[in-house]
């Protein structure tokens, strides 16, 4: 590496100008559409980008295909009908419905129901290899709430197969990346109308130089905001930056209170807690016990879901050979239902000796066939956990996974409240509703993400030579910001705010909520905010973990505060948000999303609630009961 | 069961740097990323290091554990004995960015040289057929995470940097065999694979194979068949003469030679 460059010779990985002569230390760029994330979300949104004719540029935390998605396991939903025919986007767009208990963007489940299959193929055109069916087909395995066995898979890495499917496509397309440089700020035309996008500020962690991006077109493709809690799947990079940066430009958030916390997440030893187990686990046949042997899903299936759960062991044994006659196992429940039971067996004394519940599919298939089914899983336990789960069941407990809620965005164009400024992914909302099905998320991340790129480079294309301008005094204020953490005196280490956030979520915003907790936690993050200010970081700008964090910490705290302002005002119990002083869903509560902005002092979150979209007729029949239809059942008993 | 763990891990940036000492508290369980994440948020905020899924998923958190290339989230302390002392160092075959953050742009590099995937048309019904059992051999060789730990230990690199440039490296073996192996790719990248990847530079000592986290068989299940692919095509003296005399003047068995 050089040190001192002329500004044509760049970093060859990361495409940083290291130059001095730079003004001001800064280096500039020009594109047509900027996304921020390299996840499966912001890779699609770039190559839709780039096949309508954009510049586009990918801007990324972390090196290119170290994302978030590679940690997806199950698969991806898609009604492709490969093992059962009956299988449409009808039956796909009612799941994913009911899953999300009907607060969902009734036209993003649409949208996301009807093109998935096709983003799927598309995946496969591109080098992709699934597991196939006897015919050669791409196989589908049953998950959580889906009606057919509907995840196109590879194994148990599913996440790992698309980002690099889509990460080798986007290097064949010669996309431009910049890895390891985290944005900052969305920067504003804030001259005649409404403010439009201009462009986007951050620094290269690599080397702490600042660089501007000046684009009319921004794609937030950051993903979600678990890092704000102490157990959870998620890695570093989840500190809901594309959720702050939307609202600090301007844009407002929905159904941030719903946040998922998927059933199984690994309890012991203490270093991985949180790490998930894939819901393939039940899927092909894993089951759920407590420390008295019981398998104890079958007192928790909600009134919602009785006419399709199957209430004896029985049946719910028979219903892996026969899924015509037999009515689906209660572990294979939506996410949340699983979760909250194994939360109340647990607090019942039921649990497991590390705190957890045991899941069990060393007894139920053959070390061969889990070794084939779950390579993964095998290997994570046996290396992580000294747990051979071909013969031992694993202990599990729920774990931050996933959230619901984000910026709010127009269904068909993922365009944000504020022109130019899209979302796509984990950090937009309305898609899942309350309650995200497992598999929904890899479609989710394609359909929109191809969308979002779309729309996007349409968007930069109808303004001609009329483009926003950047202005410098933000950009000032930008950089200010960002290096004030090296600017005090005595103050306090960011770690140290950060794991004290994360308890604090985890204990009174956790899986389970009442309005005293919910209070205590937005005192505690007001606590949280004035320490912020006091935070300090050593060392200098290179490569600095310290000073990283400092900067992603905000973001934490601002999400955070609308995660627990929303959960505070939801007086009921829906999907992802359980309040135990409001048990059940409450009908008025099911009408209405709650959307929060910045305030005007930018100080602190606003809150309102907002009706839900409405449904056409057209799409209400699949409701309609007591045929709740389509009511087909699969004809064919496939093993997938 | 917690204990003071002794560790020595490389601090320095480009312009060159030494091992530090550090003593962390470790309970059972845990894996030398734990560690290094102690020491970095209670005695070295700005310690450099890349990590993200901390579950050997992402392949990020590679470096070098008392001189062996390991992922730092798959390093278990209970394999070391409590009194051992843990040295840390960043992948030797990178040029170190800080302390354990490698540059590994060779990488990425190599990667942009490499032709991608090429299929014919989809079928009538807009759908594609492979067997299972065609596919798991490419599925092996797509379980690599990117963790580079097979790049910094093959020696044709890492000794000997010059060859850098005319050497893709074990990772791409895998990706040239993946392709090659794909039941539906048009492409012949024999040629290329021996040529411009140099392939024919592997001395198949297995060292690639040992190191990979995922236990991905690249010498033998990679390399060594796509070394035979190559001799088939360059050196089968009934080939070879079969295309000296024009009754065969082509061995791309129906693809296209890049």
């Amino acid at each position: 590496m050089t040190s001192s460059t002329s500004a044509s010779d760049r970093h060859p990985m990361t495409g940083n100008e290291m130059s001095g002569e730079s003004a001001g230390g800064m280096e500039r760029h020009q594109y047509d559409v900027v996304v921020i994330g390299a996840g499966g979300a912001g890779l699609r949104s770039a190559i839709a980008a780039h096949d309508a004719g954009a510049k586009v540029a990918i801007v990324c935390k972390s090196l290119l295909g170290k994302a978030h998605t590679v940690m997806a396991e199950g698969g991806i939903a898609a009604s492709m009908g490969n093992v059962y025919p009956e299988d449409n986007w009808e039956v796909h767009f009612r799941d994913t419905m009911r899953g999300g208990k009907m607060l969902n963007n009734w036209r993003m489940a649409q949208l996301h129901a009807q093109e998935a299959p096709e983003r799927v193929m598309e995946l496969e055109d591109w080098g992709a290899l699934f597991d196939r069916t006897d015919d050669g087909l791409i196989s589908q395995r049953d998950f959580g709430g889906h009606k057919y066995a509907r995840l196109a898979h590879v194994g148990d890495r599913t996440g790992l197969e698309m980002i690099r499917t889509l990460q080798q496509r986007a290097v064949q397309l010669g996309i431009d990346v910049f890895m390891e440089c985290t944005i900052t700020d969305v920067m504003l035309d804030k001259g005649a109308g409404d403010p439009k996008v201009s462009g986007a500020f951050g620094y290269w962690r690599e080397t702490g130089r600042f660089i501007l991006f000046e684009a009319p077109s921004v794609i937030l493709a950051t993903g979600g905001i678990g890092k704000s809690f102490k157990v959870t799947s998620n890695s570093w990079e989840y500190t809901g930056d594309g959720h702050a940066l939307a609202m600090r430009a301007g844009a407002s958030l929905i159904n941030m209170e719903f946040v998922q916390f998927h059933p199984t997440g690994m309890v012991w030893p203490p270093s991985v807690k949180g790490l998930l187990v894939t819901e393939s686990v039940r899927g092909d046949g894993g089951i759920l016990r407590n420390s008295e042997g019981k398998r104890f899903m079958f007192d928790y299936i909600p009134e919602f879901f009785k006419a399709e759960t199957a209430d004896t062991i029985e049946e719910a044994d028979r219903w892996y050979d026969d899924k015509t006659n037999n009515r689906r196992p209660p572990e294979l429940l939506p996410r949340d239902e699983v979760a909250r039971a194994i939360n109340s067996e647990i607090k019942a004394g039921r649990g497991t000796p590390h705190g957890g519940i045991f899941l069990d599919i060393a007894s139920r298939r053959t070390p061969e066939f889990i070794r084939k089914r779950l390579p993964s899983m095998y290997h994570q336990f046996k290396e992580l956990a000294d747990v051979d789960i071909t013969a031992e069941p694993m202990e599990i407990g729920p774990t931050c996974h996933y959230v619901m809620g984000g910026v709010e965005v127009d269904a068909d164009t993922q365009e944000s409240g504020v022109t130019g400024l899209y979302a796509v992914g984990e950090c937009s909302g309305g898609m899942h509703g309350s309650n995200r099905l497992g598999g929904n998320s890899l479609g989710d991340l394609l359909v929109f993400g191809k969308r979002a790129g779309e729309a996007a480079t349409a968007y930069t294309n109808s303004l001609g030579a009329s483009l926003p301008k950047v202005d410098e005094a933000d950009v000032k204020a930008a950089q200010a910001s960002a290096l004030a953490p090296f600017e005090v005196e005595g103050g306090e280490n960011p770690y140290t705010i950060q794991s004290d956030l994360q308890q604090s979520m985890n204990d009174l915003v956790g899986i389970i909520r009442t309005g005293a907790e919910l209070e205590e936690s937005l005192t505690e993050i007001e606590a949280f905010k004035e320490r912020a200010k006091r935070m300090v970081v050593e060392g200098h700008r290179q490569y600095n973990p310290g000073w990283h964090l400092a900067i992603d910490l905000r973001n934490m705290l601002i999400v955070s505060e609308c995660i627990a302002k929303a959960a505070l005002a939801r007086q009921e119990s829906r999907g992802g948000h359980t309040r135990d002083d409001f048990p059940g869903p409450n009908a008025e509560w099911g009408t209405k999303n709650l959307v929060v902005n910045l305030n005007a002092a930018g100080t602190g979150v606003d809150l309102h609630e907002k009706p839900l979209p409405v449904m056409p007729d057209e799409l209400k029949k699949y409701f309609e009961t007591p045929a709740a239809p389509p009511p087909v059942e699969p004809v064919e008993t496939k093993e997938s | 069961m917690a204990y003071r763990l002794k560790m020595r891990i490389w601090r320095g940036d480009k312009d060159g740097g030494a091992l530090g000492d550090y003593d962390v508290e470790v309970s059972e369980g845990e894996v030398v990323l734990d560690a290094i994440h102690r020491v970095q948020a209670t005695q070295a905020g700005d310690l450099a290091v890349r990590w993200n899924c901390k579950a050997g998923k992402c392949g990020s958190c590679s470096a070098e554990v008392n001189g062996k290339p390991r992922l730092m989230c798959m390093c278990r302390l209970s394999d070391f004995d409590e009194e051992e002392t843990i040295t840390v160092t960043p992948m030797r075959s990178f040029p170190v960015i800080r302390d354990l953050v490698t540059d590994v742009s060779f990488n990425y590099e190599k990667a942009k040289e490499l032709p991608s995937f090429s299929p014919p048309p989809r079928d009538a019904d807009n759908k594609r057929r492979m067997q299972q059992i065609d596919v798991e051999r490419g599925q092996e060789f797509r379980k690599c995470i990117e963790c580079f730990l097979c790049q910094n230990t093959c020696h044709v690199v890492r000794d000997h940097e010059e060859n850098k440039k005319a050497f893709a490296g074990p990772r791409f073996f895998l990706r040239y065999a993946e392709l090659d192996m794909h039941p539906l790719d048009t492409n012949d990248r024999r040629e290329l694979a021996q040529d411009a990847a140099g392939l024919g530079m592997c001395n198949i000592t297995k060292c690639c194979t040992e190191v990979c986290p995922e236990g991905i068989k690249i010498t033998d299940n990679a390399i060594i068949p796509m070394k035979e692919r190559v001799a088939d095509k360059k050196f089968d003296p009934l080939v070879w003469l079969g295309n000296k005399i024009g009754v065969r003047n082509k061995d791309n068995e129906g693809r296209t030679e890049l």
